[in-house]
């Protein structure tokens, strides 16, 4: 496609005859005034549509030079609102503190895919970048014609476009845009979500000319969350609005077969809405519908879901048919004759859990309908296809929904938010007010998506001389797709299901992601079906690291095997099958700094009740390289792990804003902790038993390691990656190698709770 | 229903509510306060912690009609950017939340452990905290914050 752009050539005649179509104030550039008048401007046609081939879809100036970024993804906690500002605010040439980045809004920012797959630098900023830059470019090009001097002798110090001959012949960008929208077109690849991308004509700089790109600023976003002045997705106030409950059946796949309406009749303006198995209590007061929830009488249809005994679920994944199988990856040689001729095979086999998001606070959404326009506030990190899913549920025209996203009580990945936003979109319209559905925490940590269980069988085919000629790794489990990793249609939302549409389970798994080079190499996958076709807690969906956690802590645990069975160092094996220096590197980067000495595992030296043994693990992700290496304290008596020390090695290309760095990776670091010696739901023939935090427990501060190293390789030239989840791919098993160099035992079971590494060392 | 009257952050507000009503319920929905937060409703996690006559409790399981003449002090009313409590005060510094939902368990906790406690140890300061929630991991930082705001109380 060529590049069109209908002010391209930005004569002194043109720009003046394209006044009326480039004026267009935009006021304020943030806050919902903004937001409002910009609505307003779209009605009157004057602003180039919201689409992603408009710079002014991306980028504005308003009259005092300040610039609005708008932005279609999400910042779930991680510094994104400090990231992406550097990235516009370097390309524009202009103080990083006059960029103001506004996120998660569907009326003012195209849909990049909300936050997904750790891409909000990685494909988002790499959009922003583009898009400033072309912003500098055009406004470089206004310049030059204000000031009669050719483009290329013209340079931009803090927004001001001047000679660099003369300083005194210069233009501010308030002064040759400010208050006006772009007219420009971009070069849009015609994808939505992750794969947008719509560059101009411009050139990004070279990394040797940045001044704010790679510059410890911090987060601004974080001063008003000291201060009480940010409101988050629990905090919408509504005029009229009421308050929503929702009655989840405490057995899964239960339907209400009787309501007793009358049974909340003295709790002042309660109401119930049922629609199939869709039961929700309303009232004014919050109170008032916390104890309508409580208080309601329903009676369920009997109801017998397959759920298996919690003992058996790995045997039931074993032994149930698949439902796909798929060969990921290129396979490498002939695996099966190496296996044959192998003069010695070592195997194994590894378990984990259903985990659950079991988010800082369960789910909450505000949806109110006035006329035809319906808006919902939303903590879902991917607003923009919530505003897909309303549109679908409660069916009202697309461009009728406005989405806002709300910052919520944490988000790592398809949560129990976009369900809560469908129930409120269904209660708003059914009740004719606004509403506000605020989640249990039971149902917020009972009934979201989970992370699939599944089981992972790795084979090395060892040669004479002690080298793997052979490796295979297989995984088996329920997909990670029950639901999609969006809201955007009905039968992936909680709504759909109780209201009778049933649940579409996708199949995908994954393979390990690392660059171990053997001659003879397979990696696959099979998933098998879900239990429940409707309305489940135990359905599945993306959280953190989709199926990363898993599938590492077997693959790097089972590393460690061979190493251990080799009697080599598992640094020193897995740089032997190691040819990419950068997977070498954040492994002698994290061996070095953990002091690392070459020994094999497992310790033998150690007696007493506490023993101390050190793991090391590294995986890819999408462009990442990580490696950890840690230390644990093991308690024999009760079989307590203490991660006393961690050290991690990361790089991720480019690197934005190392302070943001280091506290994504920190928070990794204690996420996968936490998943990897304590994290399982628990479930009975009924129902998930994991409700609350006595139930589904996570680490504590007690807990916290003592310490905790960064090694954060930059490759300044390099493409920026994600970091919001590569840390937690190989956390599990280097606590797992930890936890065999210390005791001698090698466990295979996830989570490694006090009860399990006591009964595997006994 | 009862007229109940309540101290919250230094002025007095007199509301109409059920006595067994959460004192959570009568700062969020009655008071219209955006914090403290609903976590749980279990006393489990933090999110909803204000103090009451300087201690730390759980709001959200706290009856209203227990508070009496209590002084109610919620993170807002702890302190000002103008005029920060030394634990807010760390806590941007140190850059410490993610999503930020868990913070006025840490924050209002810690204020009540560095104000009754000069120079806290690391094990005294994680006693203190022991059982508060944040599930974005921010563990490392938080120790961080609570360190440099006793070092800046003395």
């Amino acid at each position: 496609m060529t590049k069109m752009e209908k002010t391209s050539t930005f004569t002194r005649r043109s720009l003046l005859q394209a006044g009326g179509a480039l004026v267009i104030s935009i006021g304020s550039p943030i806050g919902i005034d903004t937001v409002l008048g910009i609505s307003a401007a779209h009605a009157q046609g004057t602003k180039p549509p919201l689409t992603p081939d408009q710079l002014s879809s991306f980028i504005a100036i308003d009259a005092e030079g300040k610039v609005s970024a708008f932005f279609g993804k999400m910042d779930m906690g991680q510094g994104l609102f400090t990231a992406i500002g550097q990235m516009v605010a370097e390309e524009l040439d202009v103080p990083f503190k006059s960029v103001k980045v506004i996120m998660g809004d569907t009326a003012t920012s195209v849909n990049q895919g909300g936050a997904s797959g750790s891409t909000g630098i990685q494909n988002g900023g790499k959009q922003m970048r583009v898009a400033a830059a072309e912003a500098r470019r055009v406004l470089v090009e206004m310049a030059a014609q204000k000031l009669n001097v050719p483009a290329e002798q013209l340079t931009v110090i803090d927004g001001v476009v001047q000679a660099k001959s003369d300083p005194a012949k210069r233009a501010t960008y308030a002064e040759l845009i400010g208050g006006r929208y772009f007219n420009v077109q971009l070069d849009w690849n015609k994808q939505m979500g992750n794969l947008l991308y719509a560059p101009g004509k411009a050139e990004p700089k070279k990394p040797s000319e940045y001044k704010i790109v790679g510059k410890p600023l911090p987060r601004e976003d974080i001063a008003p969350i000291v201060y009480c002045e940010t409101p988050y997705s629990t905090d919408i106030r509504r005029p009229g609005m009421l308050h929503a409950r929702m009655i989840r059946p405490a057995v899964a796949g239960a339907t209400p077969v009787k309501v007793d309406e009358s049974s909340i009749k003295d709790i002042p303006g309660a109401k119930v809405y049922q629609e199939n198995g869709f039961l929700a209590v309303l009232a004014d007061k919050e109170w008032d519908a916390i104890k309508a929830s409580q208080q309601l009488k329903v009676q369920w249809s009997d109801a017998k879901p397959p759920f298996p005994d919690q003992a058996k679920l790995f045997d039931h994944i074993r032994n149930t048919p698949a439902r796909k199988n798929e060969l990921e990856g290129k396979p490498i040689g002939d695996v099966d004759t190496a296996f044959k001729n192998a003069a010695r095979v070592i195997e194994a086999e590894y378990e984990w859990p259903f985990q659950s998001h079991a988010c800082m606070g369960p789910a909450c959404a505000t949806v109110e309908i006035q006329g035809d326009q319906v808006t919902c506030w939303t903590g879902s990190q991917k607003p923009h296809y919530v505003q897909n899913g309303i549109s679908r549920t409660i069916g009202v025209p697309l461009d009728k929904v406005r989405s806002i996203w709300v910052v919520g009580p944490g988000s790592y990945g398809r949560s129990d938010a976009d369900d809560a936003a469908m129930d409120a979109a269904v209660l708003a319209k059914a009740m004719g007010r606004p509403v506000r559905v605020q989640y249990t925490r039971e149902q917020g940590t009972g009934w979201d998506p989970k992370g699939p269980a599944s089981i992972h069988r790795a084979r090395a085919a060892i040669d004479a001389n002690g080298n793997i000629n052979a490796y295979e790794f297989f995984s088996k489990g329920f997909s990670r797709n029950d639901v999609n990793t969006n809201g955007s249609q009905p039968f992936d939302t909680l709504a759909g299901h109780f209201r009778g549409i049933g649940l579409r389970s996708g199949d995908n798994f994954g393979i390990p992601a690392e660059a171990y080079v053997f001659a003879n190499k397979k990696t696959s996958w099979e998933t098998i079906a879900p239990f429940l076709d409707r309305a489940s807690p135990l359905r599945t969906s993306h959280l953190r690291d989709p199926v990363g956690p898993q599938v590492h802590f077997a693959s790097e645990s089972f590393m460690d095997e061979v190493a251990a069975a080799l009697n080599v160092d598992p640094v020193e094996l897995r740089l032997r099958y190691l040819k990419n220096p950068r997977d070498i590197a954040v492994i002698k980067a994290a061996a070095e700094k953990a002091d690392w000495k070459p020994r094999t595992s497992p310790r033998k030296d150690q007696s007493g009740n506490t023993v101390t043994g050190r793991g090391l693990a590294y995986a890819r992700r999408n462009g990442t390289l990580v490696a950890i290496a840690l230390e644990v304290d093991v308690d024999r008596p009760t079989g307590k792990i203490w991660v006393r020390r961690v050290t991690v090695a990361h790089d991720c290309g480019q690197i934005i804003n190392p302070i943001g760095l280091q506290h994504t990776l920190e928070g990794n670091v204690i996420q996968g902790i936490s998943r990897a010696i304590w994290e399982e739901v628990k479930f009975d023939n009924k129902a998930v038993t994991s409700v609350d935090w006595l139930t589904y427990p996570i680490l504590d501060i007690t807990e916290t390691p003592e310490r905790v190293d960064v090694v954060a390789l930059d490759h300044p030239d390099l493409p920026p990656t994600g970091a919001g989840e590569a840390t937690m791919r190989p956390l599990a098993a280097a606590i797992a190698n930890a936890v065999f160099d210390a005791t001698g035992v090698r466990i295979r079971r996830a989570p490694l709770t006090p009860e399990r590494v006591r009964a595997a060392m006994s | 229903m009862a007229k109940i009257t309540l101290n919250v952050d230094g002025k007095s507000h007199t509301i109409d509510a059920d006595p067994d009503m959460p004192l959570l319920y009568a700062l969020r929905d009655d008071l219209q306060m955006n914090n403290p937060r609903f976590g749980c409703g279990l006393a489990q996690c933090g999110a909803c912690t204000v103090h009451l006559n300087g201690q730390p409790i759980r709001s959200c399981v706290t009856p209203v009609s227990s508070v009496g003449d209590a002084k109610v002090v919620t993170m807002a009313g702890l302190g000002t950017p103008e005029k920060p409590h030394p634990i807010q005060a760390a806590y941007v510094e140190e850059q410490v939340p993610q999503c930020g939902y868990c913070i006025n368990g840490w924050v209002m906790t810690a204020a009540a452990l560095l104000n009754n406690k000069k120079k806290p140890t690391d094990d005294e300061i994680k006693q203190a905290l022991t059982g508060l929630k944040c599930r974005c991991g921010t563990h490392v930082n938080i120790m961080r914050a609570v360190r440099r705001a006793a070092e800046m109380m003395g």
